[in-house]
């Protein structure tokens, strides 16, 4: 059952919930909750800080109550690892930005995604990668003057 | 000058070729930059600014106001197709417009928006027309407990938002209200919430947690499905690309809703679309026969919204021109544009520059008429966007979403990647997502408001039951949050009769 309970989404994210209330709350009572001019920067942050602990405790019992009557559905895990290898690549692609620029890390992400997450030639992956690469650069930057992360080969 | 004489005069003015032009070009340019992400309209005109110095004041103030209100046509078409919010006040279009989209219904959601655009924009100009001195009045005795109790009743709305959990919906806007608060405290100054890093001492941009937890996280879970030729279904045939005469019947009370909602919610100097939009959505589930439909494709969770969106318009030109408050960025610098070119907003505006005054009005109605025919006619064009495969549509979502959320702020690119992550968690623990966008569009007004208010009253919480209005709104609140308590003792009481009998 305690495995059962771990697994479950509901504790696991009503004890962050719980654990980002109680960080809060303790953030606002380092400020002022109420001075001569009225309430200080502390007093909103310190009651939705305090609901927040609350309702997740509530979300916590429910779902420990409920665990012993159902079952967990199978979690498909290589459906999750696709998602979050695409999420990562979005994320390193947007990290690279600073040195290759919107173009080229752009484009890389594309290719991965195509190549790597829809499993296709590397040529359809290559095509696509610089024709929409290149097509977002010349609507946004080009045509229409708008600011895109630049990186050390100047675009 | 009466309403009717003005109205005469505004037309000569409004339909004078040179006007009609820059009338044009506004509400293209509006669109344009409505479905285009990063580009905002308070950007836009911004940008224009210069260029109107020497032009006629009123052409100017009406290609201006032709940007502003076409951006609003615009927004809704990324949040439709893509998921994308092209605006803040398009986020609550999200919800319902992209299922459709994902049910094939993806050109009738885009004619739906672009008619209740319409119908709104005008109702909002007939508003301004007839109404504009009192309703401004009445926008006055608006204070910051009435603005406070305001923001409760849009909260309140987290019971319509929830979906089948309301303790996650209610934990969803907590999240929300907290992120509203990172940055500096407008009143003392003080940095909250900020982990040591200097770019969030401004506060976070809405449109970057719209983006991450919609945009972002839609895409990581049709890639979770394995969504992988065709990501929406686009039926064949124009008649069948818009809507049909259920779908606008269905629409016909979200239509009335959302115009007058957005019109008297936009006279309130603060208040907004964004809000507008939510508050209009909450009351067209309140009253539909049909609330579970909401969040699953219901055409009337696109018409009251987009609504209440272009009904703003109307209603946030009201405080500017009869008594020359702005309530927004884009409404602020149409204000700097009349003051440089020597026209008072004010009391006395429409006598003392009637061709302003009047011929941006009448330029509305014209307007209006240009933008459903400019927009109609593209929605079979943008629902081919859908017919492309996954593996080209997902990139371009993502690049779409790089350069909307970018701003010159690499900090803002690292932002949307973890909502993106918060955003897909959301949908796997099944976290509803708009509460959270409604705690932080709401949160900020509401602190402010709440510590105004209190300031006011020197710490006296009774000043909210002892304003007419607020009390009312106050209650209203109260009554939506116990609803689904009513309704859970009303089962009880229910299953107790059928037992025992």
């Amino acid at each position: 059952m305690g495995r059962t309970i771990f697994k479950d989404g509901d504790v696991i994210s009503g004890a962050v919930l719980a654990a980002l209330g109680v960080y809060i709350v303790m953030q606002s009572l380092a400020w002022e909750y109420s001075g001569p001019d009225g309430p200080g920067p502390g007093f909103f942050p310190f009651w939705y800080g305090v609901a927040m602990v609350a309702l997740s405790l509530l979300l916590v019992v429910n779902a420990v109550r409920r665990s012993g009557g159902e079952r967990q559905g199978a979690i498909d895990w290589p459906a999750i690892k696709r998602a979050l290898s695409t999420w990562a690549a979005f994320a390193l692609s947007v990290a690279l930005m600073n040195w290759l620029g919107f173009l080229l890390s752009f484009a890389l992400l594309t290719f991965f995604i195509v190549a790597v997450v829809f499993r296709r030639s590397l040529i359809a992956a290559g095509v696509t990668a610089v024709v929409t690469a290149l097509g977002f650069y010349l609507v946004f930057p080009v045509a229409l003057s708008l600011e895109l992360p630049t990186g050390l080969f100047g675009f | 000058m009466d309403a009717l004489s003005g109205l005469l005069h505004g037309f000569q003015v409004a339909l004078q070729p040179a006007n009609l032009f820059w009338c044009f070009v506004g509400c293209l340019l509006g669109t344009i930059v409505g479905i285009l992400p990063g580009l905002g309209p308070a950007a836009t005109i911004a940008m224009l600014l210069p260029l109107t110095y020497k032009m006629d004041p009123a052409g100017g103030i009406i290609m201006m106001a032709g940007i502003y209100y076409g951006a609003k046509y615009g927004g809704s078409t990324t949040s439709i197709l893509l998921n994308i919010p092209g605006e803040s006040s398009s986020v609550v279009t999200c919800l319902d417009g992209y299922q459709m989209a994902r049910k094939g219904r993806a050109g009738a959601a885009l004619g739906i928006a672009a008619i209740a655009s319409f119908v709104a924009g005008t109702v909002g100009v007939v508003g301004l027309t007839l109404i504009a001195p009192p309703v401004a009045a009445f926008a006055l005795s608006f204070s910051s407990p009435e603005n406070f109790a305001l923001m409760c009743l849009g909260l309140a709305l987290v019971v319509l938002l929830s979906g089948q959990s309301l303790i996650k919906g209610m934990l969803s806007m907590l999240l929300g209200l907290w992120l509203s608060s990172i940055g500096t405290d407008l009143f003392t100054a003080q940095a909250r919430f900020i982990f040591g890093q200097a770019a969030l001492l401004g506060h976070i941009d809405v449109m970057v947690i719209a983006i991450g937890v919609f945009a972002i996280a839609e895409v990581l879970s049709s890639i979770e499905a394995g969504d992988d030729a065709k990501v929406l279904p686009v039926p064949r045939g124009l008649r069948n690309l818009l809507p049909n005469m259920a779908e606008l019947k269905a629409c016909r009370f979200a239509f009335l809703n959302g115009s007058v909602t957005g019109f008297l919610l936009g006279c309130l100097p603060g208040a907004g679309a964004t809000i507008a939009s939510f508050i209009s959505y909450g009351i067209e589930k309140a009253v539909s026969k049909h609330p579970e439909q909401f969040g699953q494709g219901a055409p009337e969770g696109v018409a009251a919204p987009e609504g209440a969106n272009n009904a703003d318009t109307g209603g946030a030109l009201v405080p500017l021109l009869t008594l020359g408050i702005p309530g927004g960025s884009s409404t602020a610098i149409m204000l700097s544009a009349l003051v440089l070119w020597g026209v008072k907003p004010g009391p006395l505006m429409m006598l003392e520059s009637p061709d302003v005054f009047w011929g941006l009005v009448c330029s509305m109605y014209l307007g209006n008429v240009m933008l459903l025919i400019l927009n109609l006619p593209l929605v079979p064009l943008f629902a081919q966007i859908l017919r492309l495969s996954a593996y080209i549509l997902f990139p371009c979502i993502l690049g779409i979403s790089i350069v909307g959320a970018y701003g010159g702020s690499m900090f803002n690119l690292g932002l949307v990647v973890a909502f993106g992550l918060l955003g897909y968690l959301m949908v796997k623990l099944k976290y509803p997502a708009a509460p959270l966008i409604l705690g932080f569009v709401l949160g900020d007004n509401m602190e402010r408001a709440l510590r105004q208010s209190l300031m006011m009253s020197q710490g006296d919480l009774t000043t909210f039951v002892h304003r007419p209005i607020s009390a009312i709104m106050l209650g209203l609140a109260v009554l939506i949050l116990l609803t689904p308590l009513l309704g859970h003792l009303n089962r009880l009481r229910v299953r107790a009769i059928t037992e025992s009998g």
